[in-house]
Formats: C-alpha cells, sequence, structure tokens
C-alpha cells in the first residue's frame, strides 16, 4: 500500500492507500491499522481504499486537544474535503465503526453507503450491565478469545515483532484507552441522533464475536432506517482478518 | 530529622490467598467483617496516638478497593486524628489527585483538616497505583497531566483570599472558586509528592515540594534524589537543597533483641508480599510511558517482584528498604542508608502492618522513639543541607537487584511494592 502524511488543522495523519475506483473509507479498530491484513488486496482490486490511522495509532499524532471519538470524526470529514470527495462509501471496525456512526450522523449526505462491522459506540441495554465486556477488567488471556473465533491463530509472540512494531502496538493500546475510557465504549448522544442517517447500511458481525453481541448489533441497525444485519460464520470481532475472503464478498457486493 | 508513623490500616483477617485471584479492585467486601473492621479502626487510631506520645509525627495514606489499606477516604481520618491528637505533624501521604473528580474538594477537605488540627497539618499528593485506576473509574492516560493540574487548582484555591477565582484548564473547570475555611498556615500546608521515577522526582523538584519515596533501597533512591535536586537547581531555587525537602519510607521494627526484631519484621513484610494482584489490574494502558511497556514486553520487571519470591528479612535489610534490629543495629542500617542516599529530612516508618499485633507494634514504637530517634535527630540535623555522601561504597552492595530473564513471563508492577507472583501469595 501507498503511505502518505495529511496535515488536518493540526493533526498529522498517515494514511494508507491502494488501488483505484470510487474510495472506499476504511476505518480501523483498536488494533490499529494494519497494510498486511487479507482484506486490503481483496477490496482494493476494484475500488480505491483509504486508511486512515486515527490519532494517537500507527504513526499519526495524537495533540493534547483530542480525546475523543467526536475529534476523529471531524478529522476525517476534513479529510474527505482536503481528497475532494463529495461522497464516499465508508467502513468501520469496531472502534471505527464508531467514528463512522459519529460521521454519517454530522454529515449523511457524504456518505453513499456504510459498513459498520461488529461496531461500539451506543448504550442500549440496562444501567447495571455493561452494553460491551470490560476488556480492562478481565485476565488478559481471555481477551483474544472475545476478539477470535479461532484464537490459536494468532498468538502474541513479542520475540517475533520488531521494536517498532511492538511500540505501535502499544500505542495503539493507550490510545485505545484514551478514547473509549469513559462513558466506556460510547457516547452517549449518539443513538440519540442515528435517526439522521440517510445511507443505506450494512451491519456486519461475526458469530463468534465476544464482544459485540447480536442483541447489540441488531439495536444498533434498529436505530437506522433500513439498516440491514449480515452475520459472517467462523468468525469473531474481526471478520475481515478472519474470514477476509467471505468480509470482501459481503461488502463489495452491497457497496456494489 | 523527622519520624512519622505510618500503617495503611489493613485488614488481614482474609482468606487463603490462593483463594483469590486478587487482593485488589476485586476481593469481595463480604470478607470484611465490620466487628472486626471497627476494632482494628480502634486499634490503629490508638496506635497513632501512643506513636505521637513517642514524639513521632504521623502519616496515613489511601486505596481504594483493597485488603491492604482500609483507608479509602483518608481525609475522614484525619479528621479524626486532627481531634485525638495534639502535638504531631499530620501527614497525608497523599491525595490522589487525577482520580479526583473536584480538586477544589481536596482543597476544602485539607482546610478544613489544618483549622481541626491548628495547623499541623501536610498534604501530600500521589498519582496512585495502577490498581487505583478501577474504583475511581479513572481515565490512565494523560494521568500525569491531570495531576498536576489537579495540584495547581488546589494551591490556587488555598491562596487566593479576596473572593471568588476561576479556572477554565484542559482537565478542570471551576468559575467561583472562593474556599471556606481558608487553609490555617501561611501561605498553605507544606506539600508533598511521592513518586518513585527519577523523572518524576526532577518536576517535584522544579516545585520545590517535598519528594518522598518508598521503598526503592539504595541505588533508585540515590538516583531520585539526584533528579530531585537537579530540578531544584534547574528551576533557580539555589544551589543547596534544604535535608527536609526529601523523604524515604521503609519499613522498620527495632526489638529488644535481634530475634524479637526479626519476628516483628517478617510479620512487617506482610506489607510487600500480600500484595496479589491480577495482572489486568498492575499496568492499565497508559499508566507508563510506551518506551517502558515495549521494554517490559522484551522482559524489564520491577525489581521488588524478585525480592517477594523469596522474600526475607536479611534481603530486605540488605536492600535497604527494611531495617530491623537492635536498637544499634537499625540506627547503622538507617546511617549508612542514609549517607549512601545523600540524606534526607524525613524517615517514614512503616511501623505495622498486616498481622503485627498491638502489643507488637507499640513495642516496635517505643524501642525506635527512645533508643533510636534521640541519636538520628542528633546525627542527621534538620538544618543539613542534601547531597552530602558519607563514608560508604560507591556502589549499593549486591542484592536481590537483579534482571529478569527476557524469557521470563511474570508480570510486573510500578507500585512502590511488587505485585506477588500469582498463586504464591503468603500471607495469614
Amino acid at each position: 500500500m501507498q503511505r502518505s502524511v495529511m496535515t488536518l488543522g493540526t493533526v498529522e495523519v498517515e494514511v494508507h492507500e491502494q488501488g483505484s475506483g470510487k474510495p472506499i473509507l476504511f476505518l480501523h479498530g483498536a488494533s490499529g491499522f494494519n497494510p498486511a491484513e487479507p482484506h486490503v488486496p481483496l477490496i482494493a482490486e476494484s475500488r480505491r481504499l483509504l486508511c486512515p490511522s486515527h490519532p494517537g495509532f500507527g504513526r499519526s499524532a495524537l495533540p493534547d486537544w483530542i480525546d475523543n471519538v467526536d475529534d476523529v470524526a471531524h478529522l476525517y470529514l476534513d479529510l474527505m474535503d482536503r481528497c475532494g470527495f463529495d461522497t464516499v462509501d465508508i467502513i468501520g471496525c469496531s472502534m471505527g465503526g464508531w467514528i463512522a456512526a459519529e460521521m454519517l450522523t454530522k454529515a449523511p449526505e457524504r456518505f453513499s453507503k456504510a459498513v459498520l462491522v461488529g461496531p461500539v459506540g451506543i448504550k442500549i441495554g440496562p444501567a447495571d450491565k455493561l452494553d460491551i465486556p470490560d476488556i480492562y477488567v478481565m485476565p488478559p488471556s481471555e481477551v483474544p478469545k472475545l476478539i477470535y473465533h479461532e484464537p490459536a491463530r494468532f498468538p502474541f509472540d513479542p520475540a517475533a515483532l520488531s521494536d517498532e512494531q511492538l511500540t505501535i502496538m502499544m500505542r495503539n493500546k493507550e490510545s485505545t484507552a484514551l478514547y473509549v475510557w469513559e462513558p466506556y465504549m460510547h457516547n452517549p448522544k449518539l443513538l440519540h441522533r442515528l435517526y439522521r442517517v440517510t445511507s443505506p447500511t450494512l451491519f456486519v458481525r461475526g458469530a463468534s464475536d465476544g464482544l459485540v453481541s447480536a442483541d447489540y448489533v441488531d439495536g444498533y441497525a434498529g436505530l437506522i432506517k433500513g439498516a440491514k444485519v449480515v452475520t459472517i460464520p467462523e468468525a469473531g470481532h474481526v471478520p475481515h482478518v478472519e474470514q477476509p475472503a467471505v468480509f470482501a464478498k459481503t461488502v463489495l457486493e452491497f457497496l456494489s | 530529622m523527622q519520624a512519622w508513623h505510618f500503617t495503611e490500616t489493613a485488614y488481614p483477617y482474609l482468606p487463603p490467598a490462593d483463594s483469590y485471584p486478587s487482593i485488589r479492585v476485586t476481593l469481595p467486601n463480604k470478607h470484611y467483617d465490620p466487628h472486626k473492621g471497627a476494632a482494628l479502626y480502634d486499634r490503629y487510631l490508638m496506635e497513632w496516638q501512643i506513636a505521637e506520645e513517642e514524639g513521632l509525627n504521623l502519616m496515613l495514606n489511601e486505596h481504594h478497593q483493597t485488603a491492604t489499606c482500609v483507608d479509602p477516604a483518608a481525609p475522614l481520618m484525619l479528621a479524626a486524628l486532627a481531634r485525638l491528637t495534639s502535638k504531631a505533624r499530620l501527614l497525608i501521604l497523599g491525595n490522589p489527585a487525577a482520580n479526583r473528580r473536584q480538586p477544589v474538594r481536596i482543597a476544602e477537605e485539607m482546610a478544613m483538616i489544618d483549622i481541626l488540627s491548628k495547623g499541623r497539618l501536610e498534604v501530600g499528593f500521589v498519582r496512585g497505583v495502577p490498581y487505583e485506576i478501577s474504583p475511581a473509574n479513572s481515565n490512565p492516560v494523560r494521568m500525569n497531566e491531570r495531576f498536576w493540574e489537579a495540584i495547581n487548582l488546589v494551591v490556587k484555591a488555598w491562596t487566593n483570599h479576596d473572593g471568588p477565582v476561576s479556572h477554565e484548564g484542559r482537565f478542570f473547570h471551576h468559575r467561583n472558586i472562593n474556599i471556606w475555611p481558608r487553609v490555617y498556615q501561611t501561605p498553605h500546608p507544606p506539600m508533598w509528592i511521592s513518586t518513585t521515577s527519577a523523572s518524576g522526582a526532577r518536576q517535584v523538584g522544579e516545585k520545590g515540594y517535598v519528594q518522598a519515596t518508598f521503598l526503592t533501597g539504595f541505588g533508585e533512591t540515590r538516583k531520585i534524589y539526584e533528579a530531585y535536586r537537579a530540578g531544584w537547581r534547574a528551576a533557580g531555587r539555589g544551589q543547596d537543597v534544604p535535608i527536609d525537602r526529601l523523604a524515604y519510607c521503609a519499613i522498620v521494627y527495632v526489638g529488644k533483641t535481634e530475634e524479637e526484631a526479626y519476628r516483628g519484621a517478617e510479620k512487617l513484610l506482610w506489607y510487600v508480599t500480600a500484595n496479589k494482584v491480577a495482572p489486568q489490574f498492575v499496568n492499565p494502558p497508559g499508566y507508563v510511558p510506551v518506551a517502558a511497556n515495549v521494554a517490559m514486553l522484551r522482559g524489564a520487571t520491577h525489581p521488588l517482584s524478585e525480592f517477594a519470591k523469596s522474600a526475607s528479612v536479611e534481603a530486605a535489610i540488605k536492600a535497604g528498604f527494611l531495617m530491623a534490629g537492635t536498637p544499634e543495629q537499625v540506627y547503622q542500617q538507617i546511617k549508612r542508608h542514609y549517607q549512601y542516599v545523600g540524606g534526607y529530612g524525613h524517615l517514614l516508618i512503616m511501623g505495622q502492618a498486616g498481622f503485627l499485633d498491638h502489643e507488637d507494634t507499640v513495642e516496635g514504637i517505643r524501642n525506635f522513639a527512645r533508643e533510636v530517634y534521640p541519636r538520628l535527630q542528633a546525627e542527621f540535623p534538620d538544618t543539613t543541607i542534601s547531597g552530602q555522601f558519607g563514608d560508604v561504597p560507591p556502589e549499593p552492595p549486591k542484592d536481590y537487584l537483579i534482571e529478569r530473564p527476557a524469557s521470563s513471563e511474570a508480570p510486573v508492577t510500578l507500585d512502590e511494592r511488587p505485585m506477588t507472583p500469582l498463586g504464591v501469595a503468603r500471607g495469614a
């Protein structure tokens, strides 16, 4: 992928790009954007795929004033202006889905279609039960079991990673905490704003997703007129990583 | 030298350590018997009063959701002490400023206690150990920035006397700050900060607040104090750093005989060894810098984690965070440490912990206060300039401070004390 750095206001944002055709803005989740992920070539085959790293992720800067997802949503609307995109299709995964949902409520006319993959961002359940399990109070060894259908395929071995890779990984973790800590994984306002979304919207959920439940996704979809839900079997919270072919086919068919 | 009696007011009557994953954050409070707890409060307050009678100053601290320190609202305990005592200086070390939502409330609480104690208050601030993050629901990222803004806001609230002032900062917003009562001392009570890192100590030195460090032994303590002095000088506070700007917290037990002292010290080591913490609470994202997290993934660890595996009185003495023995032995241990690190004006004494019972606690307090403290006060006057090194070896003694092998998977902590490796916690 081609990597460039764009300065949006005061923020230097790294953007990975590949392919040509109608642009798709791809917003990564908490683990950051990895250009080596297998869905990239499958989507970039037929579309222009733009993947910014959120402030504080990858090699994107994190100015002091940025501390919530809303900030990032504003930044990416600016990114669209700077790229000269009147409209784009947008894909957002997990926390990236939250950012995408914020963008959809702010400027609904700028999006042709939207795909939200295991998105977080709203709170619809009761006050005494977390909608999204608290990844910060469970033993670290439990987290991969919620993220992956088959965690054994994704071992974490620091010895196999360079210092730079580990630095990015640790920075991504830190930035995730900054964005999702409180209110946990949601913006209380977002659910009240989702009525504004006008683009056809597809929710994608891995059948084994341990973080984002089927009820949560159904509830989320119910807040956007005409939204549909698709479940990808044998995938957890990152279906684009675990089932890239099915994921790419599902997404491209919807966007075409 | 000033000495301070300190207890964490622990609740030690716990089920076997292997029956729970963490003494912090998640241990159900069904294990807390309110009747036993009330008796413990009576006892701990009485020990502070005895320490005052013996001429010591008093210190307390605050932790949350833990049996290791059942004082989640330290200003309340301090208010009680303000009325139960009349001479001793009272140190809270400290207010977890980055985890409190309203720093102006801290300013008010401290002002009340300063008045209640007629100016005997010393106000410490702590960033808080990582396992305080979850109980406070506090964001671990940018904690340091929040911490310093909170402290500056407290000082602003204390030192303004002409009607409301405002604060519109990065983390805190107040439009009408005008606290009643104002503080008793002028311009405000002495301020302390605890940090166990050199970079933190430099910042504290720049501000000129008292720097306390906990259980950091020989080498680390020396580095921390050097950093403090560098910060002090860089901020234009002068070449000489007064000794009363530096404090060291050690576990101390003085017995009539070495055997008696070691028995007491062994019980005090509960403070170090009972700190069994589940790994998810030890290092929340953002608590330490990214580079430190990378180093940990490469195998770096807190040196005290090694110690906790095979804690012994001898090793802890050698490492310089436990002073135990006869009065003469303890005096020599403190002197050696003092001279190696360049001196300190305050010795914070962890004089009660875990299962050290009332009689033994009082015995330790009295033996220290009567047999050791007068010698320390004579030998190390409060007017000394810090940074003078005695006739001691340039390197700390070889001790347990070893690098963890890169392959080790043991969890790490940046607390002042180690987390006991899971499953091997010692206890009752």
